[in-house]
Parts: C-alpha cells; structure tokens; sequence
C-alpha cells in the first residue's frame, strides 16, 4: 500500500517535470511566430519594447496598410499564389500519369526510364542553377515566371512526386482495375476513372509537398527575376529596407505575417494531412 | 489458337476490342500508353536536370564572364583555380561545420522530442503540432523573425538579461553567427525528422521491452539494445535526406548574415552563388557547381553503403 503510494506519487512528478521540459522547449518554436503576428499589429516604437507584451497594447493596422504602400505588394501576393498553384496543379498531373505508367504497365524499357527520372532525386536544384539559367536566358525566359514555373512542374521536384505516386499505386491490387477492364476501359480510363480516385492521400501528399516547395523556394526567384512587380513573397519580403538600407521592421513583419499566413491557416485545418503528408515525402533540410 | 482457347477457357467474358488483327495489338496500345504518361517527367528530367548537367560540365572547361563578354575553352583552368582558391578551405570549412552542426543537432534533438512525445502523457498532440508548427511558416517569414530576435536589443538577449546573462550581438560574430544559422534552421525543419522518429519509435514492438525488463535491463540498457537498433533504418534516411538538406541551404544564409561576418558563414552554395550571380564569373560558379555535385554524390554513396554495415533491423 505505502509503494504504491510512492509510485504514484514519483510517476506524478515524473510527469510534472515532462510537462515542464515540453514547455521550455517549446517556448523557441512557438514564440517567434506568435511574436511575428503580435509585433505587425504594434506600433513601431513597441516592436522593440523590453520586456515585450504578450498582446499589443494598441493593435492598430497601420503597418499592413504601408507594406502596400511601399512595393506592389498585391501583385507579389498575386504571383506567389498563382504559381504555387499552377505548380501543385501542373505537378500532380505529371507525377500522378508517370507514377502510374512505372507502377501499373509493363512498356519495354520502364526500368531503365525510370532510372533516368530517378537521377532528378540525386541532384540538388542548386547544383544546376549556373546552367539552368543560361538555358533560360537563351530561351529569353530571364525575368518571367517560366522558370518558376517550369523547372518544378517538370523537373527534380516533381521527381520526387513521381516517386511517392509510383509507390502508391504499386501498392494498389490488381483486381481493382480488373472490373474496368472489363467495361472496356483503356488506361487512360483506368488511371483517370479507377486509380486517381482510390489515390487520394497521395495526391494530397504531393499537392502539400509542391505547393510549400514553391511558396517558400528563394534562390531561384532571386536568380531569375529582377522586376519587383514580377517578385514572389519570399524575396519581396527581404525588400522592405529604408533610404539607408535598415529594415523597416514593422513594415517587414506585416509582410511577413501575410505571407505566412495562408500555409499556418491550411495546417491548422487539416493538421494531419498535413504533417503526415510532408514527413512521408521527407522534405530536405 | 490461343484466342480461341482464353474463349472457352472465360465463357461469357467479352473480348474488350475484337476485330483488330495484326500489328496494332492491344498490348502495343498499352505500351504507347506508357510511354505518353511517362514522357513529360521524362522530358523534364532531361531537360531541366540532365541537359544542365551536362552544361554544367562543359561551362566549368571554359572561361565565361558575362560582363566582360566572351565564352573561350581554357581546359582545366578553372579546376587549377579552384585548387588554389585561397578562399575555398575556408569555404569547405564552414560547409563541414555548418553541415555537421546542423545534422547532429537536427537529428538529436528530434529524437529527443519524439521520446518525450512518446510518453503515455495526456496532450503530447499539442505539443507535436507546437514543435512541427514552424514547418508551415514561409521559411523567410520565419528567418526574418530570427534576424530580428537576434539583434544585440533584440528579444533572445532580452530573454537572457532577464537571468543576468548578457548575450553577445549573434550575427555580428563568426562563432555566433554560424550557431544561430544552424540553431534557426533546425528549429525551422526539425519537426518533420520528429514525425518519422515517432513513427518508428511507435513501431517497435512492445513484448522487446517487457522480455528485456523482466532480464532486469535498465532504462538505458533497453533503449541502446533495443530502441536504436529497431530505429536505424529511420536515423539512416533522416540523416540522408538531411545532410544533403543541410547543403542546399541558401535563403537563411542570404537573409540572417548573407555569409557573413566576414566569410564565416560563407557555404559552398553561398559561395557559388556569389561567383555566378554577383561577380558574373559563369565559367568558376559552373566549376564550383561540380564540387557541389561531387560532394553530394559522395556522401549520398557512402551512407548507402553504411546502410548494410549499420542498420541492424531491415525488411
């Protein structure tokens, strides 16, 4: 009776003490985007006042109206989502017919052919960023959204995609296609009518995995686009500097805010999705 | 003959296209069909990734400075340049560093959290989605907080001259400055090698560990016997995906320190990026741009090939 007491009393502060080292360690992932949201709805005087309010004392929107002000910032918006959805589109049909022709038929040669796709997974993007844009400068592509748009839809990202489809639709039994067949349905049909449907979770893998791949990516946008209407969020954001070439922070924080905005709004919703959908494809870094 | 006896061997089953003898068979049609769907991953690949590869090779063989003009064939010049780059070791040192850093802090510390996120404790599930959260911040929203943060008044030194400890101005010293790169991108990324270690560490079977208590193992006994070996598979993959991660790392760089101060946080792909973007030297960056693809391609072989001495538990 007096162990079990003791036991339950240890296990109590076992737990206790768990509970505090989850919410040390918690305080450096959490506090700075609850900091980030915070700080754009405080004047720029409070951004840096010590010790920081958990709540702006005077939430006021008046940063968020001067980052449109200061860049053409609607239109930077714009392109960041018009082509990250481009690309999760253009990506899931690409990756979904090649991963399911390496899956599901057996043409002369698939082995080999997929070997070549697969050298896409081995090479960094930014191994052949000096080429890619001389390929696109001698295509008169440099500052447009082609290369952004291109290169993911089509290139090593989306291998990847193809990779996570191709084993999908691997583990898919035979006899699911076997009725349509017999209805007569050629592949086009089984893939569209049969295997797309069944492969959901996959698809909503992929479209998570390219859409965040295309909304954060950075050294490309920096590399190939110079015009600051033709920008996306990620390298707007790097622009909101003063006459001296200060940040403006608060400005710089609203924009930052926005951008991170819709992504924390879409994990919050669908966390699980979410969270298994970009550790199965084990995105880099 | 054979169509006749699938017939009687099916009855009542309907032949899907009858009546199209000869060369267009129906097997044909199937094998076009495969090459249609595959044939726009396969011209992207060979277009964006293997023709600039090759490229790659052909533009380091020359010298190409795109505002002086001209593109001349100079042999391995630019190779006897990058031996001698009096910049480079300092370079590849920072590279080691930053890479070693960062993949033994990301992996450590994702494993710590998955263990802890592993114990029967009401509300873990907050915490998970806590410590993934900052995946789904815009990775320049997120460094440009940090940037912030780590000013010499900026929050984290506030943080710490609350316990009396005066903080240094982070980005603005070599040894600190590359601390807080690699400290800002683990913290960005590290929840999704979380997510796998807590699937694996989920995975193991539970009998493992009561058989070993019974045997009288201790805590550490059961998770260095039982929890790393039945794991290793995971830790290889995390580690791959991350090391060559950790190589392609360029906006945080560009935005918290852009490679400074002075070069000590120079990367490879910093570097590089500097060379063909800033100085328009084309012919060097494409040059520096096969040491990269070197560099990846070794490590990618040797942790295939650790694969077989390490992981002790594989399907």
């Amino acid at each position: 009776m007096k162990t079990e007491r003791l036991t339950t009393q240890r296990s109590r502060r076992a737990k206790l003490l768990l509970y505090g080292l989850l919410c040390v360690l918690a305080v450096p992932f959490v506090f700075p985007t609850w900091w980030m949201v915070t700080s754009s709805l405080k004047s720029a005087n409070d951004i840096f006042a010590f010790p920081p309010s958990i709540l702006p004392a005077d939430p006021s929107l008046s940063a968020y109206a001067r980052v449109f002000e200061f860049a053409p910032f609607a239109a930077q918006y714009f392109n960041s989502m018009y082509i990250a959805a481009v690309v999760t589109v253009g990506t899931l049909a690409v990756s979904s017919l090649a991963g399911y022709a390496f899956a599901r038929i057996r043409f002369p040669g698939h082995n080999l052919l997929f070997l070549v796709v697969l050298v896409g997974l081995l090479i960094p993007s930014e191994v052949t960023i000096v080429p890619l844009f001389q390929l696109f400068n001698g295509l008169g592509m440099v500052d447009t959204h082609w290369p952004l748009l291109l290169v993911p839809i089509f290139g090593a990202p989306s291998v990847l995609a193809t990779l996570i489809m191709r084993q999908f639709f691997i583990a898919l039994p035979a006899e699911v296609e076997e009725a349509g067949r017999m209805d007569g349905l050629g592949r086009l049909g089984l893939y569209w009518r049969i295997a797309l449907p069944l492969s959901r979770p996959a698809l909503g893998a992929v479209a998570i995995f390219s859409f965040l791949h295309s909304w954060n990516l950075y050294l490309e946008p920096v590399v190939f686009l110079s015009t600051p209407e033709k920008f996306t969020l990620p390298q707007a954001l790097t622009q909101f500097t003063d006459a001296y070439g200060g940040p403006m922070w608060d400005v710089q924080l609203s924009a930052a805010t926005l951008s991170a905005l819709p992504v924390l709004i879409v994990f919050v919703v669908a966390q699980r999705q979410f969270v298994e959908g970009l550790a199965h494809t084990g995105l880099k870094g | 003959m054979t169509r006749t006896e699938v017939k009687t061997a099916v009855p009542g089953r309907v032949q899907t296209r009858p009546g199209r003898p000869g060369w267009w068979t129906a097997r044909r049609r199937d094998h076009l069909a495969g090459f249609l769907f595959v044939a726009p991953q396969l011209a992207g690949t060979v277009l964006f990734v293997i023709l600039p590869l090759g490229l790659m090779f052909w533009y380091s063989f020359h010298d190409w400075n795109v505002l002086a003009g001209g593109f001349t064939w100079t042999g391995g010049e630019n190779y006897g340049r990058l031996a001698q780059d009096p910049a480079l070791p300092g370079v590849l040192g920072t590279t080691a560093m930053f890479s070693i850093g960062l993949v033994a802090l990301n992996l450590s510390l994702a494993l710590v959290l998955a263990i802890l996120l592993d114990q029967k404790l009401r509300g873990t599930i907050v915490f998970r989605t806590i410590f993934f959260s900052p995946v789904a911040v815009t990775l320049v929203a997120w460094t440009i907080v940090w940037r912030f943060l780590l000013q010499d008044d900026g929050g984290v030194n506030g943080l710490l001259s609350t316990i009396g400890v005066e903080g240094p101005n982070w980005l603005r010293g070599e040894t600190t400055a590359m601390v807080a790169v690699v400290v800002v991108q683990v913290l960005k990324n590290v929840g999704l090698n979380m997510v796998l270690f807590l699937a694996a560490l989920q995975g193991v079977p539970k009998e493992l560990y009561e058989a070993s208590t019974i045997d009288g193992a201790g805590a550490w006994t059961r998770f260095r016997r039982i929890t790393m070996p039945m794991i290793s598979p995971t830790i290889l993959l995390t580690s791959i995906i991350t090391v060559v991660g950790s190589l392609q790392v360029f906006a945080q760089i560009d935005v918290l320190t852009s490679g400074g101060p002075g070069t000590s946080t120079t990367v490879l792909v910093y570097y590089l990026y500097q060379n063909a973007f800033q100085f328009h030297d084309f012919g060097y960056g494409a040059t520096l741009s096969v040491l990269l693809f070197a560099i990846v391609l070794v490590l990618t072989v040797i942790q295939w090939q650790m694969r077989r001495k390490w992981v002790v538990h594989e399907d």
